[in-house]
Order: structure tokens, then sequence, then C-alpha cells
């Protein structure tokens, strides 16, 4: 069996040499020039949406007084305060949650084969939840970071119930018992933390926050953010020919000789990295992890390979953009932009659906 | 390599011992949800009352309060349960549930645009609640099935459960953009109606069930072959004299029907229509013909078990059954996950 498994090893890096070649083993349809053309115009249209974010809201700010502030700042100018101690952290930590969660969500699709897979297929949101329905029924008072701590370790917790309870048995972790483990682990803890917060009256509180979006990102969240979005994006980067792999299917992908299990843990730590890093700094931001891979799939192709890094840069766009509206939408209010992104996306997302074919 | 004849023999006696089973299980939690709560009536009384012989308080708790509840508890989770059974095997998808074709949210929507314009006091809620939510229920089926039809290809399955994800999440964002503003006390009978509650129970509403239950339990039950049959793909469905369209189009409205007058009387219990037929299938088999009915048992036994639970643990107010169900049916499930294994 080790012996058989050896020599797969070395099988799998000798086909997916080949698979860049015409006639590789692993035929998998994709774009690359429209993937190339896909990142590069999308990081273009991703800087004027972060000035745009960092100049538009409730007092508007010209980019001259951006540029000023980010490379000659005078901490006594009030708009450039504004713009380095509110604005800029907030764009970014857009650009970073919609990264985050986009490839969070490919990975998911990839690894369960399944269309409607994303990030919230681990419980990650629900746990996410339950510690904060926790925390803010029995400690009112903790302090903020301390109740990011606590949401990632919700959300990894709920991970780690998902995946144990998907591998226990005999047949091993397929991608049915993982979308059936995930969706029941879910609906537990989202009655649990449901029923705490009815209980304690928490509702809204806990809407309020879930739906938060990223309005009141400070550098200390970045700061947590960022290390942990950056390691996640590149290990899918590393495993997106893997992950390519074993979207064929499991058989196919261990015909090939690939250690599908060793694939699938890893590729699901990267998903609590990146969606669980996200969820407990900003709440639930959903939708964005559904909709952009496919929207790239669209665009590039079936090749993870290409899928992930323009999930990467679409998702930030998508997530910069729609902030920065929901800013604008109805002043000096701000609208959940987890809904205006449902708003948004859906009717794209339905154009898709609607299109040749939507498979794996 | 497990001998033919004794699988056959398997499939016609296991689902009849579990559906057996079942309903005597329920008979014990009626007995048990009757001895527990605010008025307590011991399984004697109970049966004193049922031959006619009671007080007239008992005669009353029994007849006006409980009984009702405990009959549009039955009638929902089987009706949640069969309807999320058509759509699994519709779909093919092991996470379809009446909430993918929209059903909840649409009724959820409507729940909050009547809560927001009129309040959820007064006497003339009690029944407008419910025909919102079917309004809003059948509404959102009928956009997801407009919106996935295509004239040369019918009703590709993977594409229904895309746009019935669409359709859910916008109708969800407008149903957050509304409840955010509404004042804390709306919200919590939002929230709570979302959780999914036997709340409006009398008999009145158990008339409004019974017909669409009694039609479309049967009918669906008829048609399980059907669902087998297409199954194996749209080409050898056809080629077996199955018109696809049509029935594709029957089983989903007896569906949406179902899931409909349910989610109406009942709030937001998505998870009986996902978790029944789980159960079912791990305990009798993928084979509709037997999984149909099984499912509208345990979806049944469930809901009423819930039910009790969440009346009997926080007295004197009640644990929405949603909740009580969502955490007794997910530990159960995945045990079960866990115990068998894959086929």
């Amino acid at each position: 069996m080790n012996h058989h498994r050896c020599c797969g090893g070395r099988q799998l890096r000798h086909s997916m040499g080949r698979s860049q070649q015409p006639h590789g083993e692993v035929h998998v349809k994709s774009r690359p020039l429209a993937a190339v053309a896909v990142i590069i115009g999308g990081l273009a249209v991703l800087a004027v949406g972060l000035a745009l974010s960092i100049s538009v809201g409730a007092a508007d700010i010209h980019l001259s007084t951006v540029w000023q502030a980010l490379f000659h700042f005078q901490s006594s100018q009030n708009a450039q305060r504004v713009v380095v101690d509110i604005r800029l952290p907030r764009a970014l930590g857009a650009a970073i949650v919609g990264a985050s969660l986009a490839v969070a969500g490919a990975i998911m699709q990839g690894i369960s084969r399944n269309p409607l897979a994303d990030s919230g297929l681990l419980g990650l949101n629900a746990g996410a939840a339950v510690a904060l329905a926790f925390c803010f029924a029995f400690f009112p008072k903790i302090p903020f970071i301390e109740l990011i701590f606590f949401c990632f370790a919700g959300s990894g917790l709920s991970a780690l119930l998902v995946f144990g309870f998907g591998s226990m048995a005999k047949g091993g972790l397929t991608p049915l018992k993982l979308t059936l483990a995930g969706a029941a682990v879910s609906a537990l803890l989202t009655a649990l933390s449901e029923g705490i917060a009815l209980y304690f009256h928490l509702s809204q509180d806990l809407a309020f926050w879930m739906l938060g979006g990223v309005a009141g990102t400070n550098w200390t969240q970045l700061k947590v953010l960022f290390p942990f979005a950056c390691a996640g994006i590149l290990v899918a980067l590393f495993l997106s020919k893997s992950i390519s792999v074993l979207s064929l299917g499991e058989s196919v992908a261990k015909g090939l000789g690939q250690r599908t299990l060793l694939v699938k843990i890893i590729s699901l730590i990267a998903v609590l990295v990146l969606a669980g890093s996200s969820v407990s700094v900003v709440g639930s931001v959903v939708f964005i992890g559904l909709i952009i891979p496919h929207v790239a799939r669209f665009l590039v192709g079936a090749s993870y390979s290409w899928i992930i890094p323009c999930s990467a840069v679409l998702g930030s766009i998508l997530l910069v953009y729609a902030d920065t509206a929901a800013r604008l939408v109805n002043p000096p209010y701000e609208t959940p932009v987890g809904a205006l992104i449902a708003l948004i996306g859906a009717p794209f997302f339905l154009y898709l659906a609607r299109g040749k074919k939507v498979g794996l | 390599m497990v001998d033919a004849s004794v699988k056959k023999k398997r499939v016609l006696s296991r689902p009849v011992w579990i559906m057996l089973s079942s309903l005597v299980l329920m008979i014990a939690v009626f007995l048990v949800s009757m001895d527990i709560g605010y008025i307590k009536l011991t399984p004697g009384e109970v049966f004193r009352t049922l031959i006619g012989e009671g007080t007239g308080k008992q005669n009353l708790i029994l007849f006006d309060f409980r009984l009702p509840r405990i009959v549009v508890s039955v009638l929902v989770g089987a009706g949640l349960a069969v309807s999320g059974t058509i759509l699994q095997g519709l779909s093919q998808n092991s996470l379809a549930d009446p909430g993918i074709l929209g059903i909840n949210a649409g009724a959820g929507l409507m729940v909050a645009i009547y809560i927001a314009f009129f309040s959820a006091e007064g006497g003339s809620s009690l029944f407008a609640l419910p025909f919102m939510a079917f309004i809003g229920s059948g509404a959102a089926a009928l956009a997801v099935y407009l919106l996935s039809y295509k004239k040369n290809e019918g009703l590709a399955p993977s594409r229904m459960l895309l746009v019935g994800v669409a359709v859910s999440a916008v109708i969800s964002a407008a149903m957050i953009v509304l409840t955010l503003r509404l004042d804390p006390e709306s919200y919590q009978f939002v929230a709570s109606w979302l959780a999914g509650s036997i709340w409006a129970s009398n008999w009145s509403f158990v008339v409004a069930l019974l017909p669409w239950i009694i039609v479309l339990l049967p009918y669906s039950f008829l048609r399980a072959h059907v669902l087998d049959i297409l199954n194996l793909g749209r080409p050898t469905a056809t080629s077996l004299g199955v018109h696809v369209e049509k029935e594709q189009l029957f089983l989903l409205a007896a569906a949406v029907g179902l899931a409909g007058s349910c989610v109406a009387v009942s709030g937001g219990i998505s998870f009986v229509g996902l978790i029944g037929p789980h159960l079912a299938k791990r305990l009798v088999g993928a084979e509709h013909r037997a999984l149909l009915p099984v499912s509208a048992f345990l979806g049944a036994l469930l809901l009423l078990i819930a039910d009790t639970i969440g009346r009997a643990v926080l007295q004197p107010s009640e644990i929405p059954t949603g909740i009580v169900v969502a955490m007794i049916g997910a530990p159960y499930f995945l045990y079960l996950l866990a115990k068998t294994s894959s086929r």
C-alpha cells in the first residue's frame, strides 16, 4: 500500500508537469490569457476602487488630500486623520476580507464538488455567532480584541466538529459527508446562538454585529487579519493544482496518485484560516464566497490554478465597491454590506446560472 | 454481496417496522406532552377526556389548546419532511430543502413587511400572518421556477438550486434591510417567527392545513416511482416513457404546496425538511417508495418531540420549535452519519 502511494506521488508530479502541455493527462479546460487579463485589469479596477472608497463618504475628501495623508502625514489635519484612521483601514479591510472569502469559497467548491458550497459549509459563521452570543450573554464587557479571539475559536471549533464527524465513519471524508456534516453542525450551532439570543433578548445586537461588515475596521484588526489572509491565500495558490485534480472527482484524483485526504485537510485548514479570520473581524459577509468562484470559473475556465488568484482579485473588487456603495445608498445611514452584495450579486449570479452550463 | 431476495424482503419489512415504531413513539410523546406543561393531565385523565368523560376544564385544555397544537406539529413535520424528500430527489442534491426554493425567505419577508407596517398585536394578525406567509412562499417559489426554466432545456436541477440560492439571497437581503429598522420588540417577534414556532395552533389552522396534506402526501407517495426514474437521468427517464417536464413540474408544485402551507403556520422550520429525508435514507435506503412515507413519519415524530421539549424546558416561556428541532435533530443526524458507512 505504502509502496503504491509512494509511486503515486511521483506519478502525480509527473502528470502535473505534463498537464501544462497541450496533451496532458489531466485535461482541465482553462483560459490562461483571459485569466492574466482578469488579474491585471482587476488589480487596476481594485486600485481605483480603493481610491474611491477612501475619498467618498459622509465627508468627501479630495484625492490630493488622500495622497498627502499617505505620504506626508500631518496629524493636525482632520481630513488626513480621517483618511489614515478610518477610511484607509476600512478600504484595506474590505479588500482583504473580499479576497479571503472568495478564495475560501473557491477551495470549498473545488474539494466538495458542490456548486452550492462556500466557507459557511464548515459552520464557520455559525461557530463565530455562537461564540459571540455566548460572550454577549455572559461577558458583556469583554474587550474587543478578545471578542475577536473568541469568534475565531468558535469558528475553529465548528470546523473541527464538521471535520471530525465528516471523517469519523469507515468510508472516510467524502465530499457528501463533509457537506452533510457541515449542514448539520451549522444548523446545530445556529440554533444554539438563536436560542441564546432569544432568551437573553440579544437578537438585534447579534444581527447588527454579524451584518456589521467592514465599517469599524481599524489598524489593530488589520494586523490580526493580514497575516492570516496572506498565509491562507499562499497555501491556496500552492494547492491550486491539487484542487483542480481533486475537483475532477475523488477516484480520478486517487487514480492520478493524489493523496486526497492530505490535500483535503490542508485545504480545509486554509479555508478555516481565511474565512475564520474574516468572520471574526467583520461578521458574516455571505455570498461572496459562493458567487465569486462561479464568476471566476465563467471567465477563466475550470482550472483552479487560475480560479483561485482571479477569485482573490474579484472578491476584493466586489467587497471594496459594495462597501463604498453601502455608504452612499442611504446616507448618513449605512446599508448592511452583505445585503447589498446579495442585491448586486444575485442578478449576475442568475445570469450565470441561466447561462450555458454551470458545472464544476 | 447480499443475496437479492434477502435485500428485497428487507426493503418491504423494515420501513413498515420503522413507521409503526414512530407511530408508537408519537403516541408516547403525546401522552408525555400532556403530562407536562403549565397544566398537567395524566395519561388516565387524557384517556377519560378522549372518551368523553372529562371535566369541562380538562376538555378545554385537551381539545382547545393541546390537541390542535399537536396535530399541527404532526402535519407540519410530515409535510416539510416529504417536501424536502421530493426536492432532494428532484434536484439530486443532498443539501436541498424547502428553504432552497426561497420558500422560507419569501414567507419571512412577507411576515417582516406585515410586522413593519401593522403590528403583531390584535386578532387580525392571527390569520393575516399565515396568509401573507403563504403568499410570500408561493411567490418566491414561482420566481425560482420561472427564472430557472429554459424553453429548450426545461428545468435542470442544478440550475434550479443555484437560482433558488440567488432568489433566497435577494429576499433575505431585503428582509435584513427591513428588519434592522424595526423596534427591538418587533424584531424579537420576527426573529422568533423565523426560528420557527408553532404558535398558530387552533383548529382553524388544522382545517386550513389538512386539505394540503391530505391531497399532496398521498399524491407524492403515488409518484414515488417517478422520482426513482427521474434519478436515472433525463434521457433514461424519457426513454422509459416518463414525461420529464410534466412530472418535474407536478412534483415541484406538490413540494411547494406542502412546504408553503406548513411554513405559513409554523414559521421557518426548514431543518425538518433537510434532515427528515436524510434520517429516512440512512434507515431505509434511497428507494422513494419506502423513503417518502418513512420520512413523513420521522418528520412528524421529530417535530412533535421538539415542540414538546420547547414547551417544557423553559416554562412558562417557550423555546421556538425550530431551534429545538435543530438541537435534537442535528446530533442524531451526525451520529447516523458517523455510524453508517458511505455508499
